[in-house]
């Protein structure tokens, strides 16, 4: 298993490289740049902030220059010095006078005093609160969901929880938050319609430190709408999973040795039907926790959802390239994490 | 001996889209303490059904037993709460089943898998369970069995599984052993060591064993007693010496007829039974064999037999004598 782990992550720096040329060829093969606007900047102007972002050299030797940024290593004599053309992602600290710095992704050319880097730090981290919470609406709502509507097969539960899922897929967030947030917010006067309760510093990183009323106010609703879609892939899916495994030989085994109908399902059976549910979790888990550019939008909460689309309208390269990456990186791990699922859930599938 | 089992008149029916399948058209058998029945026919006859109904494990919707009894040491089975059939099921009366490759959990080790009815309906806590049902592994002849506790499945071969699943049905010392198709889906010498198995386990532990097959070779060494299924009907029963030496209905015949022998002339062309089996949509009013038999009269397309004694505790239901030609009166 250690060795799939450590192969599977090789792959990945290759597929992140491959992510890497194709979005880099991609966005400069898509005319317009950074810096035309409505009314032209004077042309000595463009020159010099091209000078400054090296949009000036050639293409190759700007990929490679930005590839010897992210990717490798840098020694420098000192840390974060707030230079915003030498902001790492990670700084580790040797001696007081070297240190060694790695994933530089650069600055935003939409803002002189932010880096990309400053948007993993502090836009990724709730992107992450909330698409973890999403995924959790979308499991504790859809695996139950699923269950009772495959053991209830036709009648009014199944009907009842399968149109809750037809729901949860057909009414997308666009219409689902501005409902909640008339009902909840303004109506009901039970929550804030919008922002988002957590602040850094961030547990790893990551974590709300304060996981209160305060926190959860804010947090609910977009959790909700934005976790009722995926809920609803979730409950078709365990639901057609589950009625295909209840059919199995084994499961009459099970109940011809007199095991309880509950724990029939709950022992036999359910391990068993995971499998496709996990399967979609990689991509899932991906596209929420990345940033989800209609619900922050819909629910004003500062995550990076809205940096896929601006920084693609704005040529904003350095953003374009960084939450791509970020994308790739993600889906590889959730694929593996899959993976490693898969081991535990079904003996007969081993790596090595 | 006393009456283990009876099963009367049992009818089970499935309600499909195209009408109602007519599966088990009022079965009636009984088995004693200590005995072997074994219940042979074609693919789709009714055999498992039979046995499945008894228990209540056939799938409903679309299965439902609409008639009969099944006593079971005096209290009928298909009348029972659901918990109390929960409670004989795997400790009274146990199934092995045909196909060991899909009839093991898959995600379970054997240990979890096998320890379960004692779990279940002795209460044992699972580490006093595992050393039963090391023991048990050990009887069925599964070499170091302490050891492969924590195996799963799929590191058995299929032989294996089989003498495992047989251990599973047999731990809680059940005095009904029902054994569905246990044979079919193994090799021919697998075959052998499996039924050698049984029959020793029968002598040790003593229960009673319903044996389901549509192998007559298999079951003439196992068997007691003997019952001959077609179209959803017993269509023959008696003892296994009378049935093989006297068989008395045109379906066991013909079945008998198309299998190889030792004992007979090795160059006699193996015969076949003509026709197909029955479609069981309509509950027949004739004979259900009267189609493809070679000895049928106006009688049978007017009237399906009973079983009617022809011998000593044998019963056919046939109105005509096979031997004579003549019809019964």
């Amino acid at each position: 298993m250690g060795r799939f782990i450590i192969r599977r992550l090789l792959y990945m720096v290759v597929v992140i490289l491959v992510v890497s040329f194709i979005t880099f060829g991609l966005m400069h093969a898509v005319p317009g740049g950074p810096f035309d606007a409505e009314k032209a900047l004077p042309p000595d102007i463009i020159k010099n902030l091209e000078k400054r972002y090296h949009l000036d050299e050639p293409l190759v030797m700007q990929y490679l220059r930005y590839l010897n940024a992210v990717f490798i290593p840098q020694f420098s004599s000192e840390g974060l010095t707030g230079d915003v053309e030498d902001d790492s992602l990670v700084n580790i600290k040797i001696t007081d006078t070297f240190w060694i710095k790695w994933m530089n992704f650069g600055p935003t050319f939409s803002s002189r005093s932010r880096t990309v880097n400053d948007i993993f730090r502090q836009q990724l981290p709730i992107s992450v609160q909330l698409g973890l919470n999403a995924l959790f609406v979308a499991l504790i709502l859809g695996i139950p969901l699923g269950i009772i509507s495959a053991l209830k097969q036709n009648t009014i539960f199944d009907y009842l929880s399968m149109s809750i899922a037809i729901f949860g897929v057909s009414v997308p967030v666009i219409v689902l938050g501005p409902l909640m947030i008339w009902i909840f917010a303004v109506t009901l006067k039970w929550v804030p319609a919008t922002g988002w309760g957590a602040q850094p510093p961030y547990v790893l990183g990551v974590f709300p430190s304060d996981l209160g009323w305060k926190y959860w106010e804010k947090a609910l609703m977009p959790s909700i709408a934005l976790g009722l879609g995926s809920s609803a892939i979730i409950a078709r899916l365990t639901r057609a999973s589950l009625l295909q495994v209840i059919r199995e030989d084994y499961i009459r085994t099970a109940r011809a040795k007199g095991v309880k109908e509950s724990m029939v399902i709950v022992r036999h059976a359910l391990k068993n039907s995971m499998i496709p549910v996990v399967t979609i979790l990689g991509p899932m888990i991906a596209a929420l926790v990345t940033g989800t550019f209609v619900t922050e939008l819909t629910f004003g909460i500062p995550g990076m959802g809205k940096y896929f689309v601006t920084s693609i309208t704005n040529r904003d390269y350095p953003v374009i390239m960084g939450t791509i990456l970020l994308y790739a990186v993600f889906l590889v791990v959730a694929n593996l994490l899959v993976d490693i699922m898969y081991a535990f859930l079904d003996p007969r599938i081993r790596y090595d | 001996m006393a009456e283990l089992l009876k099963v009367q008149d049992l009818e089970t029916q499935f309600r499909v889209r195209e009408g109602i399948v007519h599966a088990v058209n009022g079965v009636s058998f009984s088995l004693k303490e200590g005995e072997t029945l074994g219940i042979v026919g074609e693919s789709g006859c009714g055999k498992s059904v039979t046995v499945m109904s008894m228990l209540r494990l056939i799938p409903s919707p679309p299965g439902k037993v609409v008639a009969g009894q099944a006593f079971y040491q005096g209290k009928d089975l298909l009348k029972m709460s659901d918990e109390e059939i929960r409670h004989v099921r795997g400790s009274q009366i146990s199934m092995v089943f045909q196909d060991p490759m899909t009839s093991f959990n898959p995600v379970l080790t054997i240990g979890r898998q096998v320890a379960e009815p004692l779990e279940i309906h002795q209460g044992m806590s699972r580490k006093q369970a595992y050393e039963r049902v090391a023991d048990m592994l050990e009887l069925v002849g599964i070499p170091k069995a302490k050891a492969r506790l924590n195996d799963y499945p799929h590191q058995f071969s299929g032989g294996m599984r089989q003498r495992v699943m047989i251990a599973m049905s047999l731990v809680c010392n059940p005095s009904v052993l029902i054994a569905d198709e246990p044979t079919t889906a193994l090799d021919v010498t697998i075959q052998a060591q499996i039924v050698e198995l049984v029959k020793e386990l029968r002598d040790k532990l003593g229960m009673a064993i319903i044996w389901i097959t549509h192998d007559l070779g298999v079951i003439a060494g196992l068997a007691d007693r003997m019952a001959v299924m077609y179209g959803g009907y017993i269509i023959e029963t008696a003892p296994v010496k009378s049935l093989y030496a006297n068989p008395t209905h045109p379906y066991t015949l013909g079945l008998l007829n198309s299998l190889p022998r030792l004992d007979t002339d090795q160059y006699r062309r193996l015969e076949s039974i003509d026709g197909l089996p029955p479609i069981l949509m309509d509950k027949p009013t004739s004979c259900p064999f009267a189609p493809r038999c070679t000895f049928v009269r106006e009688h049978c397309l007017q009237e399906n037999p009973p079983l009617l004694e022809t011998g000593p505790d044998h019963y056919a239901a046939c109105w005509v004598d096979t031997k004579t030609g003549r019809e019964r009166a």
